[in-house]
């Protein structure tokens, strides 16, 4: 039974991700679509971010996560480079953590 | 004054092994849970090889582990992997992948590719490209061997987010999304769907908050559309 629940959500997982890939061109390319379509990774990358930051399963938590984000966003401000940006972050929940 | 390729290629060669590496690590906690769940090292790993997305294989084994149905168990992995639909419809323009390249590539649409590919996209279609496969390759590797590790070494390893790695992964997020915040419009927008994502966390299964969130940008342009004329 395990085997069966692996290979039906390996098959329904793997036809969505394709489904989106199929999505005619001409139905993205009206103009209202094409607007939201422009909008879309903004929307997504923030929503990530924020579920990433503060969910654990179904539940809303601060933890030393908040602080590291907090210490990446400085890092941003301060026009660090992506990986500086991410290695602060994960040093200083790490750090956080260790004190607590 | 253009950038070369070789300067465009770089940053985006970094950030989809950054995202990679923090996200790959999860895999760790991940073969780890499911041996604990009940599963065989070699189930665990032909569910990261197979489903290839973090959050339908962490619901699958958490609903096993608990001694859940079979069939309720598939269908809230499956249900957590509707967003990737969105994402691979935002994707086929950039991608434009056609024949064995989107059978192969569909496998590659996840979160952390499709965040690294929409964020390249302001470069040109090219960088998108490259940051999709780069990502979807250094995830899918670092992923599977970081399930390995985890199912045969069980708990012995550690948590990640003992590495802060769980904070990691946020903050990649908001430095590809930073860049974008130029407009009223995009401000709006991001701070709208992260609070909607958050205020919907409690009452939905996990994954769902960001598929909602994805309806955001619809009022947008329909709000802004209305005030434009």
């Amino acid at each position: 039974m395990t085997w069966a629940a692996i290979l039906v959500t390996s098959a329904g997982c793997y036809l969505l991700k394709l489904a989106g890939l199929l999505v005619p061109r001409v139905w993205l390319e009206h103009p209202v679509v094409a607007r939201v379509a422009a909008l879309l990774p903004v929307a997504l990358l923030a929503a990530l971010a924020a579920v990433q930051a503060f969910a654990v399963g179904t539940r809303l938590v601060v933890d030393a996560r908040l602080a590291g984000v907090a210490a990446g966003v400085v890092a941003l401000v301060f026009r660090a480079p992506f990986l500086v940006v991410v290695f602060v972050a994960a040093g200083t929940a790490a750090a956080v953590r260790a004190l607590e | 004054m253009t950038a070369t390729w070789v300067e465009v290629r770089a940053p985006v060669l970094r950030t989809a092994l950054g995202v990679g590496v923090a996200t790959g690590a999860y895999g760790l906690s991940f073969g780890a849970l499911a041996t604990a769940s009940g599963l065989t090292v070699l189930q665990a790993c032909a569910l990261s090889v197979l489903t290839f997305t973090g959050g339908s294989q962490f619901a699958l084994i958490g609903v096993l582990g608990a001694g859940g149905n079979v069939a309720s168990g598939s269908a809230s992995a499956i249900l957590l992997g509707v967003r990737n639909v969105v994402y691979g419809a935002r994707l086929t323009a950039p991608l434009q992948l056609t024949g064995w390249r989107r059978v192969l590539g569909a496998h590659f649409v996840i979160d952390e590719s499709t965040a690294v590919a929409l964020a390249a996209e302001d470069r040109c279609y090219r960088a998108a490209r490259l940051g999709f496969w780069a990502t979807g390759l250094a995830t899918f590797v670092l992923w599977n061997l970081a399930t390995l590790i985890g199912a045969i070494a069980g708990n012995a390893i550690g948590d990640p987010r003992g590495y802060g790695l769980d904070a990691a992964v946020p903050a990649a997020f908001i430095a590809l999304l930073a860049p974008r915040l130029r407009t009223l419009p995009t401000w709006l927008t991001a701070v709208a769907a992260a609070a909607v994502a958050l205020a919907v966390v409690p009452v939905v299964p996990s994954g769902v908050p960001v598929l909602l969130a994805a309806l955001v940008p619809v009022f947008a342009v329909l709000i802004f559309k209305e005030r434009a004329q």
